[in-house]
């Protein structure tokens, strides 16, 4: 086991360097962003050239690469337009966004989870057909839809809650755009749990469960629900990483001032490091996401755990 | 059944908790007397010489004042700090100040104040953007360089007589220099900010009505009334909160909940029902803004002989009406010249001045640009940039109706440059394959600043390349003018010269607009489209 996380976690290193090359790369395609800066308004020579030097936008790429990473390893990724450190931008975004993706993993979890378990345990009935054809609803709408329609109806016809989010993001305050960032996923598990509950509820170990007599609720709960989860926490796992990158939209609308928005601000402005900084710690967080999953499963299987 | 229990405690907890914010919502109680307005983040930090766009530029103004201001209404320069700011010969001036002036940490407002903060923002090691609008002092080439380190560190054209007096010595004969004072570039610093510019960056302390309570960098700057403010313009409300917002719909759907106060930007999709959502609380007023279309007059093919026809021409088939009508919901005015309704005809704004050319008119256009060779290989891009402010619509609005006035189905077609920062590159490095758009806000309202920076030849945003001597020697005479109404009606004949040559096609005059809750009144937008925040009155 140990062996096998030490491994995993030297995979990450070119995984690493590949992603930060490609996105340093895409976003210097981008072009100069020192025009930019100036406005409508031609950018004076002298200045201009005084801003890219300090921005080190007068070498060329791989230099500019090289010294980024090196910097990188220093601890120190850069700096944005407005004067701040990039890494004061991340101190303040990831933990609100970080409070976003838990509001919605856990949304998506227990309703997700619990719908799945009652349409699969019921599967042809009402309930299911109900479970499915609303499911299928959900998938279908996009996030901006589902975004600015629960925004509209809870914050403005309702005023259930405010319709845009405090810059400490309070827990409570992140439950409507929480619910919007999990609709989708939720779907997917709900689809995902019930078909693999339905499927796995008439194997063999399951009736052995039933006919030694144990109660219908233990063989639910300890032995069909364990070893249905196990494509569930694969989708739930890959999901951290897509919910926290995915953010960009729910952030948007709901005026949150985590990576989503720091993302959007830093790609309109072409700031790469903001951009590569912050979608580098999105790719960390998403191989972190994948080990972790991985680690899941051998407590979900022993079988897992000792091959 | 011991995880199905917790499951359900779950979604019992996410039950009550989405009702629990039935409570926690409404963040609009609570603060007396404090306003909250919409914000975007500002692109720089909030330093005088570095802030050249509107969301930086609207906390300069509630957080300093300088030798003058624009009057909010007429947009009028007017003395706040200046006593008065005297000259002989259009070129020399001297500065007196007015007494009793302090910054809100109580050091004064002296001759100094201005001089350090000029040649801070002047000198080009310090990188501020702003700096070409310290170009007309004496000894700018000293500091600022075209390439190379600065040979000096302060500006030569600037001396410090007394604590109220000061000179400037300008490079070149400009006699509404003094007007273009009350641009937030020229505002004084307090020695605080050369001292510790870190802590200064972190939390600014200005001259204004108001001061800086708190900075969230990137989400909100909590601004309080200043009670010792000196000048006759105190804020009247408590405080102002500003907060960012990436989505404008957003900073509406706020105001609509009760939960925010003023949104300086109505978002496009909602202009329809504007006025029935927000009633009487909804404001649309002219501002310096025009929109235009730009040729490349560096291409030979826009700038042939003959070619002023076709520009014309093309000036010609766009139905300004239309689209100002139909696009923008009347939050634009068709353009009949290239200034700005704000500007009042005392400032040189001449309504039709553009004549013929900016009337629409299908069978005449096609006409002249049949007569000047027809579209150069015939077919035209109109480039934009698509990654803000929603330009498609229009630029394909303008080449459906250049295309139907042309009778050519083929004429015209949009060219979209996916980001801003590339679409300023293409334009700076002269990569422009037809007429592209173009936007002037003004920085003061003055005739000159709507013709010189964008036509005069090789001025900093002459984005075209136009150039034409006699169109030079007007607006050389014009500044060297000392009476402004001569001034102006150069100025005006120096636009005659665009409306012949049509090196720019005027679209329209832009509004501003915005919209506000019953909670407050007595707001209004001045003629840079910005709210004028210390007016504002909390009911």
């Amino acid at each position: 086991m140990g062996r096998y996380v030490i491994r995993r976690l030297l995979q990450m290193i070119p995984v690493f360097i590949g992603s930060t090359f490609l996105i340093f790369f895409m976003v210097y395609a981008l072009g100069d962003p020192v025009a930019a800066m100036f406005g409508d308004r031609a950018p004076d020579p002298a200045t201009a050239a005084q801003i890219r030097r300090d921005l080190y936008l007068d070498e060329p790429l791989w230099k500019q690469y090289l010294h980024y990473m090196g910097q990188i390893f220093q601890g120190n990724f850069g700096t944005a337009f407005n004067g701040q450190s990039v890494t004061e931008l991340m101190a303040s975004a990831f933990p609100v966004t970080l409070r976003l993706t838990i509001v919605a993993i856990v949304i998506e979890m227990v309703v997700g989870i619990v719908l799945g378990v009652f349409s699969g345990l019921r599967r042809g009935r009402d309930i299911d057909t109900t479970v499915l054809v609303l499911s299928l609803v959900v998938v279908s709408i996009p996030t901006f839809v589902s975004g600015y329609l629960l925004q509209f109806v809870f914050g403005v016809q309702w005023g259930w809650a405010a319709p845009s989010v405090a810059p400490e993001a309070p827990l409570n305050e992140l439950l409507l755009p929480g619910l919007v960032l999990a609709l989708v996923s939720l779907a997917y598990v709900t689809r995902l749990t019930r078909t693999s509950i339905a499927e796995n509820a008439r194997a063999d170990y399951v009736r052995t469960a039933l006919a030694k007599g144990l109660p219908r609720h233990r063989v639910i709960t300890r032995h069909l629900l364990r070893n249905s989860l196990i494509p569930v926490v694969t989708f739930i796992g890959t999901d951290i990483g897509a919910l926290m990158g995915g953010a960009i939209v729910t952030e948007r609308i709901f005026n949150i001032h985590g990576v989503g928005f720091q993302l959007y601000q830093g790609i309109l402005r072409q700031n790469s490091p903001t951009v590569v900084g912050f979608v580098t710690i999105l790719v960390l967080v998403f191989l972190l996401a994948n080990l972790l999953v991985d680690l899941l499963y051998a407590v979900l299987d022993p079988r897992i755990r000792y091959a | 059944m011991r995880r199905a229990t917790r499951a359900k405690w779950g979604v019992c907890a996410v039950g009550v908790a989405l009702v629990a914010t039935a409570c926690g919502g409404g963040a609009g109680a609570g603060r007396s007397g404090v306003v909250s307005s919409s914000w975007g983040d500002p692109q720089n930090p909030l330093e005088p010489a570095n802030t050249n766009e509107v969301q930086g530029g609207k906390v300069l103004e509630m957080l300093f004042r300088g030798l003058k201001r624009y009057d909010p209404k007429t947009g009028a320069a007017e003395n706040v700090i200046a006593d008065r700011i005297e000259t002989s010969d259009s070129q020399n001036f001297t500065v007196t100040l007015k007494t009793g002036w302090t910054f809100s940490n109580g050091e004064k407002v002296t001759a100094k104040s201005f001089v350090d903060a000029w040649n801070y923002g002047a000198l080009l090691s310090n990188k501020q953007k702003n700096a070409a609008f310290f170009q007309y002092i004496d000894g700018f080439a000293q500091v600022h360089p075209d390439g190379g380190s600065p040979r000096a560190k302060t500006l030569s054209g600037l001396v410090v007589k007394d604590d109220r007096t000061f000179t400037v010595k300008l490079n070149q004969k400009f006699s509404s220099w003094p007007d273009t004072l009350g641009y937030s570039a020229f505002m004084p610093l307090p020695q605080a900010f050369f001292r510790d510019h870190d802590a200064w960056i972190q939390k600014p302390v200005g001259n204004g009505p108001y001061l800086v309570d708190s900075y969230e960098k990137g989400s909100v700057l909590r601004m309080r009334k200043w009670g010792k403010y000196p000048g006759d313009d105190p804020a009247r409300n408590g405080g102002i909160d500003l907060r960012v917002y990436t989505d404008n719909n957003t900073a509406y759907t706020d105001l609509q909940a009760g939960n925010l106060d003023l949104v300086d930007d109505i978002p496009a999709a909602q202009l329809k029902h504007v006025k029935s959502d927000l009633v009487g609380r909804y404001i649309n007023q002219p501002a310096g803004i025009i929109q235009t279309l730009t040729f490349p007059m560096y291409d030979k093919r826009w700038n042939r002989p003959g070619a002023e026809k076709v520009r014309r021409g093309i000036s010609m088939a766009i139905d300004r009406d239309q689209i100002t009508r139909e696009i923008f919901q009347r939050t634009r005015t068709p353009a009949t010249d290239w200034t700005s309704p704000v500007l009042g005809a005392d400032g040189g704004y001449k309504p039709g001045l553009c004549g013929d050319a900016c009337v629409f008119d299908a069978a005449r256009a096609k006409q002249l640009v049949k007569e000047g060779g027809g579209i150069p290989g015939g077919r035209m891009t109109l480039t934009y940039n698509a990654d803000t402010g929603s330009h498609k619509d229009w630029i394909d609005a303008t080449c459906n109706s250049i295309n139907k006035s042309l009778g050519d189905d083929n004429a015209c077609v949009g060219n979209p440059v996916g980001t801003f920062a590339d679409f300023r590159n293409k334009i700076t490095a002269k990569r422009m394959p037809g007429p592209f758009r173009a936007g002037w806000q003004m920085d003061y309202p003055l005739i000159q600043n709507f013709l010189q920076p964008l036509y005069y030849t090789n001025a900093s945003s002459n984005d075209g390349k136009f150039s034409n001597r006699p169109f030079d020697k007007l607006v050389n005479e014009a500044n060297a003018a000392t009476d402004t109404g001569q001034a102006v009606a150069k100025f005006q004949d120096a636009e005659k010269i665009l409306a012949q040559q049509m090196p720019a096609i005027p679209l329209w005059y832009q509004n501003g607009s915005g919209g506000y809750s019953d909670r407050i009144s007595h707001v209004s937008l001045n003629p840079f489209s910005v709210p004028v925040y210390n007016e504002i009155k909390v009911n």
